[in-house]
């Protein structure tokens, strides 16, 4: 499954990376604290977290994750747009709180 | 120059989390007895105590740096100290307009009162002083800069409530004074372990709730003379 593809089925907004959309989703991985993400995380996760901070896009280009999901609204600061683009890891946002979209990811993934 | 022992991290009773006990004039007797020279107060999200135990070290000898230990937007805690009353009161609010307004609960999370000198409360804060305020930590890092006054992320060898837990490593953008390690660490272990942070200033403090900690680490500062300016230009051997 790609990027592009979990955007559609969970209705997420692109805030920026749109050039990453074809990335591989190979799972995901929830925690808002970046040092455990950065052990923990694994090359193609989806991250869902509420950190908005632009030091989520170097740790989602250290750990090749697909893409970082943004949850309850929270929207990207400017300079985090800027990685995400340079980085073309996409930033996505949904107005659901991690459970729910943690469930409806893990779903999806789950029936492949 | 002259070597001046100081502890920049002490939380007073005002912290829901600090000790009854914490008040102006046992954290001043208590430092006095641990011969330190100079003291931070960084109470959580509020400067109202600092003042007060400023005062009454000045009358014993010992310099208090008035400031707070600010928890960021990314709950990532950092202190901050101010040069002198004017800028505390803007920073102080500063923090009034960006804490969320959420009513403390005495019976579970602690009180939060200011004392005076003669351990009589004077003021009872009725917001929550634990959570984090909505301004980012380079928000926070420049407002405390336009106010000329010192920004320290703090314990940031802890796995919670640091700039490395919350953000996995120091912004290369942030401009710090200087990088807090708890008493849980060293500077050289710490180092080892972070090697990109060879050249940062460290400083070691208590982050004291209860008397007997307040001392328990310190920081030597190697200037001429105590003053808000040589504190700030940060020589310090620890």
């Amino acid at each position: 499954m790609k990027v592009k593809d979990i955007v559609e089925k969970l209705q997420l907004t692109v805030c920026s990376g749109a050039a990453g959309l074809e990335r591989e989703v190979k799972g995901g991985y929830v925690s808002d604290l970046l040092s455990d993400v950065m052990g923990n995380a694994n090359e193609g996760n989806v991250w869902l977290t509420l950190q908005t901070h632009k030091n989520i896009m170097a740790i989602a280009s250290l750990k090749e994750l697909a893409a970082v999901i943004l949850v309850k609204g929270y929207q990207p600061e400017e300079d985090t747009r800027n990685e995400s683009e340079t980085e073309g890891i996409p930033v996505l946002s949904t107005s659901l709180p991690t459970f729910e979209i943690a469930g409806a990811l893990f779903e999806i993934l789950k029936n492949g | 120059m002259a070597e001046f022992r100081a502890d920049l991290h002490i939380h007073t009773v005002l912290s829901p989390c600090g000790e009854l006990e914490m008040s102006p004039s046992n954290i001043v007797r208590i430092a006095k007895e641990k011969g330190l020279d100079i003291i931070g107060i960084t109470d959580h999200n509020s400067t109202r105590q600092a003042k007060m135990v400023r005062d009454l070290g000045r009358e014993h000898g010992i310099y208090v740096l008035t400031g707070a230990e600010v928890t960021t937007a990314e709950e990532a805690h950092c202190l901050a100290f101010l040069p002198d009353d004017e800028k505390l009161d803007e920073f102080q609010a500063y923090l009034d307009a960006h804490l969320p307004f959420i009513r403390n609960n005495p019976e579970k999370f602690g009180y939060q009162v200011v004392v005076n000198v003669d351990e009589e409360i004077i003021y009872e804060e009725e917001r929550l002083l634990i959570p984090a305020i909505n301004q980012s930590i380079e928000e926070v890092e420049k407002k405390v800069h336009s106010l000329n006054g010192i920004f320290i992320p703090a314990h940031i060898d802890k796995k919670m409530y640091s700039v490395l837990s919350q953000l996995g490593f120091i912004p290369p953008t942030l401009r710090y004074d200087a990088l807090e390690l708890s008493r849980h660490t060293t500077v050289a272990d710490f180092i080892a372990a972070n090697p990109y942070l060879k050249n940062a200033t460290f400083i070691q403090s208590s982050d004291a709730h209860f008397p007997d900690e307040i001392g328990s680490v310190f920081t030597i500062f190697d200037i001429p003379s105590i003053s808000f300016e040589n504190i700030q230009k940060k020589n310090t051997l620890i």
